[in-house]
């Protein structure tokens, strides 16, 4: 092979949530035969190569033997992932002149099985979003095209297998598929008998987006109550929900409920490593609190995880996002969630029932509670105690109400914020806060009496006075009341 | 017959058939200081290094398992050195296999591979 043979093709690599743009460079020329990749691929990107090599014969294609050097630039940036298969194969037909040169101007994306399919990555959203934003069609392996359909005005066309790329003039663009409409959920708050302090504090939560704790002992329906939540909550808005089914795609999990616009709910284990919570690993993964991003994090007996791991939900909680700083730069991943937590009040889970005495001694119940921690316990907007239902109670059938109430005064309180003009209650502050409260003087010093007798910090007045705005918003009311203000403190301030 | 008698054989062999294919003998045994090569050959504008392998049977593994790679490598090297000795520079170069097993005294069974290592 005598002349020189070049190609370059688009492609990403996704860092993040954003899919940074990757060219794919490749030369072929003469020399001892080799295949050589180079800028900065990890071990999945050089293991290409050999399905690269099959995949091209298989199509029934030419593998040149020359020496290939594929560069992807920018150089600096670290590559990782096997969706370097489809561009790295396309890059060397389109330099060899075995398919049309037009293939060249798609964003190719996608792992090639040794027959030559291409199969979905994680990442691919990304991927889409990073091709519409270059006004670039895209070659979308055919299995995981639907995931690719939230995407609008996207120029997407399907790819099944790599002797595809011969003909790729014929046009297949896909529509962006009308709203889905979101299935009824299976879980029913119906279902759960009495606590109706408890089904209060979780209106009120899910209205306003608040961090909530279930305190009680074992078997009292903390978990059942909390599983509930998702059939109280309004369904993902467009923008929600692609950035929600962005995260969920980076990390290979199923986004199919998400794009039908149901709120994420996660409800990892307590055994949950800090790097599964809040993200991390090589190459960095989103964790646990990124994939409930715009939904709910559910922790299960919240004491028994780890010290570290719960420390770490501290700034995310604050900030909506968490930030991984790694030696080539900084990654960040949204992480604006709702927090749901359940704890036992003791080892024992007895303290302070009606019936069963507690046993633990008086020095573990300390150690227990101390587990959660000050700091994470002050970002806690919502703190209510649950006692166990009588079985006589329990046993009788009665009528309760259904989600779909909730639901509605739920959503009705949050189009009462809206229309006057706050987004996220949860996140107001200083003045934007006091001017939403139109705190008359007397509720003033209530407040400040209050906040004096449970020595309230800072944060923890900002945080009651939230729950009081999304309680005068649950009631229509422009104003927080004293009676608003009176039950958001009693909803912060428990005694086991 | 020796090992040795058994290889000689068979690169005549070997020799014999890449010439019945179009090919042109160049080189037979070219050695340096990295090790020998059996035959360079060319074919049309690629010029190939081929390595040929007798084996009498393949209970120890077919011949061309005998192809490892070290001795990949110290072919590639040998292919450098003999790029250079010749000046040779912008020249497409190609590894072969040929493994070869006799069936009887004058018959053998004959594998080639085209390409069957490169230097990445």
């Amino acid at each position: 092979m005598s002349p020189q043979f070049r190609a370059s093709v688009h492609t990403a690599t996704v860092r993040g949530t954003t899919a940074v743009d990757v060219i794919v460079e490749v030369d072929i020329g003469n020399g001892l035969p080799a295949f050589i990749i180079v800028g900065l691929a990890d071990a999945a990107v050089l293991e290409a190569r050999d399905r690269v090599r099959s995949a091209i014969r298989a199509c029934g294609f030419d593998f040149p033997s020359a020496r290939i050097v594929v560069n992807l630039a920018p150089a600096p940036l670290r590559k990782h992932g096997t969706g370097f298969d489809l561009p790295i194969a396309a890059a060397i037909l389109v330099a060899t002149r075995q398919v049309p040169e037009s293939v060249a101007h798609h964003h190719l994306v996608g792992e090639l099985s040794l027959e030559g399919h291409v199969r979905g990555v994680p990442g691919l959203l990304s991927h889409a979003l990073a091709a519409r934003s270059a006004d670039r069609d895209m070659l979308v392996p055919a299995e995981a095209i639907d995931r690719v359909h939230a995407v609008a005005g996207l120029n997407a066309r399907p790819i099944r297998i790599l002797a595809d790329l011969r003909a790729p003039n014929q046009e297949h663009v896909l529509q962006k598929r009308t709203s889905l409409t979101a299935k009824k959920h299976a879980l029913d708050l119906d279902e759960v008998v009495g606590h109706e302090a408890a089904k209060r504090a979780l209106e009120i939560a899910a209205a306003g987006s608040h961090n909530l704790l279930l305190v009680g002992p074992p078997g009292s329906g903390k978990t059942m109550l909390a599983r509930r939540l998702g059939s109280l909550l309004p369904s993902l808005d467009d923008s929600e929900r692609l950035e929600a089914a962005v995260i969920h795609d980076i990390a290979g999990c199923d986004s199919t409920s998400i794009l039908a616009g149901e709120r994420p709910f996660r409800a990892p284990h307590h055994s949950s490593s800090l790097a599964g919570l809040v993200g991390g690993g090589t190459p960095p993964r989103p964790g646990e609190i990124s994939l409930a991003h715009h939904g709910v994090l559910f922790l299960d007996e919240l004491p028994e995880f780890a010290p570290g791991a719960l420390q770490s939900l501290r700034q995310p909680l604050e900030d909506g996002e968490v930030t991984l700083v790694r030696a080539d730069g900084r990654i960040r991943y949204p992480a604006q969630f709702m927090l749901v937590a359940s704890a036992n009040p003791c080892p024992c889970g007895f303290l302070g029932d009606p019936e069963r005495r507690c046993t633990c001694p008086a020095s573990s119940i300390g150690r227990y509670q101390n587990r959660i921690g000050g700091p994470l316990m002050d970002r806690i907007d919502i703190a209510v105690r649950m006692n166990r239902i009588d079985p006589a109670r329990l046993l009788a059938r009665q009528d309760c109400e259904g989600s779909i109430h909730v639901h509605d005064r739920i959503g009705t309180a949050r189009e009462f914020a809206f229309a006057h003009g706050r987004l996220a209650t949860r996140s107001l502050i200083g003045n934007d806060l006091l001017a939403a409260c139109k705190l008359e003087a007397s509720e003033r010093q209530l407040l400040a009496a209050h906040a004096k007798r449970h020595h309230l910090s800072g944060r923890g007045v900002t945080r009651l006075l939230r729950v009081a705005r999304t309680i005068a918003d649950l009631a229509r009311s422009e104003r927080v009341t004293a009676d608003a203000v009176d039950e958001a403190v009693g909803l912060r301030i428990t005694t086991p | 017959m020796t090992t040795g008698e058994l290889g000689r054989k068979g690169e005549d062999a070997a020799a014999a058939y890449l010439e019945r294919t179009g090919m042109s003998i160049v080189e037979r045994n070219w050695s340096c200081k990295s090790g020998e090569v059996d035959i360079v050959a060319i074919d049309e504008s690629d010029l190939v290094f081929v390595e040929v392998k007798t084996r009498r049977s393949d209970k120890a593994g077919s011949p061309e398992d005998a192809v490892a790679k070290s001795k990949q490598t110290r072919y590639v090297r040998i292919a450098r050195a003999y790029l250079a000795h010749t000046g040779l520079i912008d020249q497409a170069v190609r590894f072969d296999v040929i493994a070869i097993m006799p069936i009887a005294d004058d018959r053998a069974l004959l594998r080639h591979h085209r390409g069957a290592f490169d230097a990445s």
